[in-house]
C-alpha cells in the first residue's frame, strides 16, 4: 500500500515538474506580458497543484494540508493573473497584436473613458 | 457594502469565522485541545477585521439538487485545466510559436456576481484564454489564438460550456 502511494506521489511530482518547466519556458519565449501570463498561470496552477499533491501522497500525514493548499492555489492563481493583466493594461502596455488594431476590443473602454474626461 | 442589515453582517461574520477555523483545522490537522482553542481565538481575531470583505452569504449552492452540478462543474473544470496545460505546452515547445493574440469581448447571461467571478476564474484556466476585465455583463478576454471577433461566436467558443452549468448552480 505504501509503495503504491509512493509511486503515485513520485509520478505527480514528475508531472508537476514538467509542467512548471514548460511554464518557465513559456515565460521566456512569449512576446508580451499577456501571453506570458497565459503560459505562467496555467502551468503554475496545474504544476503547483500536482507537486503539492505528490508531496501529500509521499508523506500521508500531510495530505489534508496539501488539499487546503491546492484549493488556495486554485482560487488565488487566476485572480492574481487577472489583476496583473488589468493593471498592465491600465499602465498603457497594450498587447502585442499580430492581426492589426481590431484584434484589441478592450481599447474601446479606455477611449470612451478618455472622451468622457475631455468632455468634463 | 453599506446596505447590509445587522443580521446579514452577523451571518457574514460567523461564516468567515467558520471558514477560517476550518482552514486552521486543515493546516494543523490535529484536534488537541490547546491547538483548537488557539485556532478559535486566532480565527475570531482575523474574522473581526476581515469579515466585511467576505462575500459568501449565498449558501444556497449547498442545496442537494445543486450539489450534483457543483461536482459536475469541478469535473469539467479539471479536464479543461489539463487540456489547457497541454495546449500551452504545445505552443511553447513548437519552434514557430503559433500564436495570434488579441483581446475579445462577449456578454454573459449570468446575473449573480458570484457566478460571474467563478466564470471569469474558470476562463482564465481554460485553453488559451485569460480574463482581463469585467464591466457590468461584458467580459474582456485575452485570447492567445483569436478565431473570431464576433461577440456571439466568442461567447459560444469560450464561455458556453461553463455558463450552462453555472446557470443551474447560481
Amino acid at each position: 500500500m505504501r509503495d503504491i502511494l509512493e509511486i503515485i506521489g513520485l509520478i505527480l511530482l514528475l508531472i508537476g515538474g514538467i509542467f512548471l518547466f514548460l511554464g518557465g519556458l513559456g515565460i521566456f519565449r512569449m512576446p508580451d506580458t499577456y501571453n506570458r501570463l497565459q503560459a505562467g498561470t496555467k502551468a503554475t496552477t496545474l504544476g503547483g497543484m500536482s507537486v503539492i499533491l505528490g508531496v501529500g501522497f509521499l508523506e500521508p500525514g500531510w495530505i489534508i494540508k496539501a488539499m487546503v493548499l491546492v484549493i488556495f492555489i486554485a482560487f488565488s492563481n487566476p485572480i492574481s493573473s487577472h489583476a496583473l493583466a488589468r493593471a498592465n493594461y491600465k499602465r498603457k502596455n497594450y498587447p502585442y497584436l499580430k492581426g492589426g488594431a481590431e484584434y484589441d476590443q478592450y481599447r474601446e473602454v479606455y477611449v470612451n473613458q478618455e472622451n468622457k474626461e475631455e468632455n468634463k | 457594502m453599506e446596505s447590509l442589515t445587522f443580521s446579514q453582517k452577523l451571518t457574514q461574520f460567523f461564516l468567515s469565522w467558520l471558514v477560517l477555523f476550518i482552514a486552521w483545522l486543515g493546516f494543523t490537522s490535529t484536534l488537541a485541545i490547546q491547538e483548537v482553542i488557539t485556532g478559535l481565538l486566532v480565527s475570531l481575531l482575523i474574522a473581526l477585521f476581515t469579515s466585511r470583505f467576505f462575500v459568501c452569504c449565498d449558501v444556497s449552492i449547498f442545496a442537494p439538487a445543486k450539489l450534483f452540478y457543483v461536482f459536475y462543474y469541478l469535473f469539467v473544470f479539471l479536464i479543461e485545466l489539463i487540456k489547457s496545460n497541454l495546449d500551452v505546452a504545445r505552443r511553447v515547445i513548437s519552434p514557430t510559436l503559433p500564436i495570434n493574440p488579441g483581446i475579445v469581448k462577449f456578454k454573459t447571461n449570468l446575473t449573480s456576481e458570484y457566478g460571474r467571478m467563478v466564470l471569469a476564474n474558470s476562463i482564465t484556466l481554460t485553453p488559451g484564454t485569460l480574463s482581463v476585465d469585467i464591466i457590468d455583463d461584458t467580459f474582456y478576454i485575452h485570447w492567445i489564438d483569436v478565431k473570431t471577433l464576433d461577440p456571439v461566436e466568442t461567447h459560444r467558443e469560450i464561455a458556453e460550456k461553463f455558463e450552462k452549468i453555472l446557470l443551474k448552480i447560481f
